[in-house]
């Protein structure tokens, strides 16, 4: 089942063009990511699809066509630049944000699965950046939603916390919520995404998953090594698996697809020649925008 | 909806300065000056009143609604929109315009337990009268109170960041206070700003108060500027307010 559809979507601002063309379909109990460098219009994007903007041409329609309270209702949000009253503490804001809906989850039981049970009493002002997120993350799971969206959630986390936050999320799909997740990370796209939309200067420049856009690359894999003794470039560009032999010092560097490795250390075994330092490369997502636009998503 | 009220009066005792300043301000006002022996007696230019009989208590009331509505209720109001507070409740099936419900719920009730202590105390300590067109009173604190917070719901529309909501407000505040009659009584102001006072919010507020609080009935010309800001503010809050 088609659980968000967004068709040609544009929105401008009075001064900018935010989203140019951007079309794609989420399916039931996925996560889908959408990726792409900052200011790309991912978040533009998502507010549309939460129905906190008005796109000036396009199509969004989440749930079969719900709006307004209905919409918010089945709709968990977490944005970016959004907050709770410095002097709230956990456990009110959770609870006062559970009276807003009709089928609320049980409060308690979220506040122990995104690890929040001892910081109960704090004030939302004394949380860490993991915290409030997580506190973040619960607020949009407290209506028991059936689509959650989560803008660059992330962001500014250290490495423990945004694992910690991955691990939550993907437990989120277990329950078959569907996740729509707006990220500059590619290696939190890669990891949790089953889907990625692609988007450059406010236009998908691609959808598939993540493994399908790596695969899109020409030469996905790069194989290096210090060869034992000079050989002749033959004895591997005539491997279906290579695309291009290039050598850089004493090194050489083998671009290609497939299983590349395998072909390349048995090329050689039987030429008599001994790969040293031997390293594989597999192209990634950051790759894979960079073929696509000629940018990178991230520095 | 309760739940709400309940929790942002919490959070709004959590931070007790503006509540607390709100109430003891006027009070101590009104204790003080009320026990200098000159105010204790008949004055001629109050019309044979004597300026603890309705001057100095309205004018406290006045004082402690105006400091709820102009400066407290915009500061928390545009603080929450600038940290996003606002756009997290636009996100949920509620809203967020309730949230400014709720806000003006507590910062009316701070105005109104400020009124009864003025009125109470002043009976007790002072034997200041009690409103005398009690009914009357009650119709025009009402009223002059939706004015004052609809201006207040105005500056929040309007303020431009936190830190300038609080100065709009006491700039507005200042020489609405004064052709109130907050420092010289309106009897005693020139013609021509008495008359300006006339038709700015907060002295027709002020003289209605005076004239029930004496057993008068107010001037309609009082009642008809109070609704027409309660209408203006609310409409021009409406139009302008930004949820994010």
């Amino acid at each position: 089942m088609r659980v968000i559809e967004v068709g040609n979507l544009r929105k401008r601002y009075r001064d900018r063009l935010a989203v140019d063309d951007v079309s794609f379909t989420v399916e039931e109990g996925e996560i889908f990511g959408v990726l792409g460098p900052n200011g790309a219009g991912k978040t533009t994007t998502v507010e549309c699809v939460a129905g906190l903007r008005v796109p000036d041409a396009g199509t969004v329609k989440v749930l079969g066509g719900l709006s307004g309270a209905e919409l918010r209702e089945k709709l968990g949000v977490q944005l970016q630049s959004s907050a709770m009253p410095a002097k709230i503490k956990v456990w009110e804001a959770l609870d006062l944000y559970a009276s807003f809906y009709r089928m609320p989850a049980n409060w308690i039981t979220l506040m122990e699965r995104v690890g929040l049970a001892d910081k109960r009493d704090t004030p939302y002002a004394k949380l860490s950046g993991g915290q409030k997120q997580r506190l973040s993350i619960a607020l949009a799971l407290v209506g028991n939603p059936r689509v959650v969206i989560l803008d660059e959630l992330t962001t500014g986390l250290d490495p423990q916390a945004r694992r910690d936050t991955w691990e939550l999320i993907e437990r989120i799909r277990e329950d078959g919520v569907t996740v729509l997740l707006v990220t500059h990370f590619m290696e939190e796209a890669e990891r949790l995404c089953d889907r990625i939309a692609l988007i450059d200067s406010g236009r998908v420049v691609a959808v598939d998953s993540p493994a399908g856009l790596v695969a899109r690359l020409d030469r996905s894999q790069r194989v290096r090594f210090r060869p034992s003794r000079p050989f002749d470039d033959a004895v591997l560009t005539a491997l279906a698996e290579v695309d291009g032999v290039r050598h850089d010092g004493d090194r050489v560097e083998v671009t290609g697809s497939g299983d590349l490795l395998l072909a390349v250390t048995t090329a050689l075994a039987s030429a008599g020649v001994v790969p040293a330092d031997l390293r594989v490369e597999q192209a990634t997502l950051d790759d894979a925008f960079l073929a696509l636009t000629g940018k990178k998503i991230s520095e | 909806m309760n739940k709400m009220i309940l929790t942002e009066a919490k959070l709004f005792l959590r931070e007790p300065g503006g509540p607390i300043f709100a109430i003891l301000l006027p009070l101590a006002l009104l204790l003080g000056l009320g026990s200098i022996p000159g105010f204790q007696e008949a004055s001629a230019e109050l019309g044979g009143q004597r300026v603890i009989d309705t001057q100095l208590p309205g004018m406290m009331v006045i004082l402690s609604v105006v400091t709820m509505a102009l400066t407290a209720l915009p500061a928390v109001l545009v603080t929450y929109r600038e940290s996003g507070v606002l756009r997290r409740m636009s996100t949920t099936p509620v809203g967020p315009a309730r949230l400014l419900v709720a806000q003006v719920v507590n910062n009316v009730a701070v105005a109104v337990v400020a009124t009864a202590l003025l009125i109470g105390l002043g009976n007790l300590l002072l034997g200041v009268a009690a409103p005398r067109n009690l009914p009357a009173f009650l119709g025009v604190f009402l009223l002059g109170s939706a004015s004052v917070f609809g201006l207040g719901l105005l500056i929040a529309a309007l303020a431009p960041s936190a830190k300038s909501a609080p100065g709009i407000g006491s700039l507005l505040m200042f020489p609405l206070l004064f052709v109130a009659g907050m420092w010289i009584p309106r009897e005693l102001l020139p013609d021509l700003v008495r008359r300006i006072g006339d038709f700015l919010p907060l002295a027709p507020f002020a003289q209605a108060l005076r004239d029930t609080w004496a057993g008068h009935a107010p001037q309609p010309l009082h009642l008809a500027v109070m609704a027409a800001t309660v209408l203006v503010t609310g409409v021009l809050a409406t139009r302008f307010f930004r949820w994010e």
